[in-house]
């Protein structure tokens, strides 16, 4: 089973990143870019068939070591 | 005192801190392996500064769920000191042992200079060897210094006399200022300022050698 796993910078945690982004879109001309946000995505391959409990252990990892739960959100999506 | 550095992939400060600590404490400084389950007995755990692993995923991340760091978890909790020093200060926020977390530098430069830094407490068996309010010179070198909490943590850190270090300068964005902090029981140290890289008049400093000296009296 696949799953993907999208962490992100915390609603209110400074995002310099993604602040540095939107502003280099800005100054190629996108001039639509309001904000943008930089986070991550991990692929994962799983010897597991039964959704419910791949989620579970996707949310143990997450909370273990693939999202800093201080600063970072995370959402995970099974293929 | 005895003192162990831990060694991780990546790390570049750990011989710097053992010359350190060495020369405050007139005896040999064990290195120890990330990959060992169990510290030596010690007085002291230092995390040095560097990129371990890379700092793949986030910078002490890695780092902090090597098997050695379990053992310095529960050696913190007995009341063993444990001082970690820049990619350590990363490592110790990761691993729990401090709140808050190290953002990339809000100007997202790496930093690489001496920063100017107060002492905030002397409270502590790092810092008692400074006058409290006595200013400090030290470099740093870092990509992800800016040291982030919730505002109810960092009233907390400064209502319990726990911020051990402000910068004056802020070269990266820290919230409070904030270069180094310390636990509830005072004997765990992060800190993103290098002081071993201060501790000899050769370096270009000697203001960090205080820290060292009051680790080993």
């Amino acid at each position: 089973m696949k799953a993907r796993v999208l962490v992100m910078p915390r609603a209110g945690v400074l995002d310099p990143q993604g602040k540095a982004v939107a502003q280099a879109l800005a100054g190629l001309g996108f001039e639509s870019v309001e904000a943008a946000r930089q986070g991550k995505v991990i692929e994962l391959e799983l010897a597991e068939t039964d959704p419910a409990a791949a989620e579970a252990a996707l949310a143990a990892m997450c909370e273990r070591l693939l999202a800093n739960p201080v600063v970072e959100d995370y959402t995970i999506e099974i293929a | 005192m005895k003192a162990v550095v831990i060694v991780f992939p990546g790390s570049n400060c750990d011989r710097d801190a053992k010359v350190a600590l060495e020369a405050a404490a007139g005896r040999p400084v064990a290195m120890v392996w990330h990959g060992d389950s169990e510290l030596p007995p010690t007085d002291l755990v230092v995390l040095p500064g560097g990129f371990s692993y890379g700092d793949y995923l986030r910078p002490g991340a890695m780092a902090s769920r090597s098997p050695v760091m379990q053992d310095v978890v529960r050696a913190a909790k007995r009341g063993v000191r444990v001082l970690g020093i820049c990619n350590g200060f990363q490592v110790l926020t990761e691993c729990g042992l401090l709140p808050g977390a190290l953002l990339r530098n809000a100007g997202l430069r790496f930093v690489c200079r001496p920063v100017t830094l107060r002492v905030e407490t002397v409270r502590s068996p790092f810092t008692n060897g400074y006058r409290r309010g006595a200013v400090l010179q030290m470099p740093v070198a870092h990509h992800d210094g800016n040291y982030f909490a919730e505002p109810a943590t960092l009233e907390r850190l400064a209502g319990e006399d726990r911020i051990a270090f402000r910068y004056m300068d802020n070269p990266n964005g820290s919230l409070g200022d904030i270069a180094g902090i310390l636990n509830e029981r005072r004997n765990v140290l992060g800190m993103m300022p290098h002081p071993e890289r201060a501790a000899d008049a050769v370096l270009g400093g000697t203001d960090g050698r205080a820290l060292f000296d009051a680790l080993a009296a």
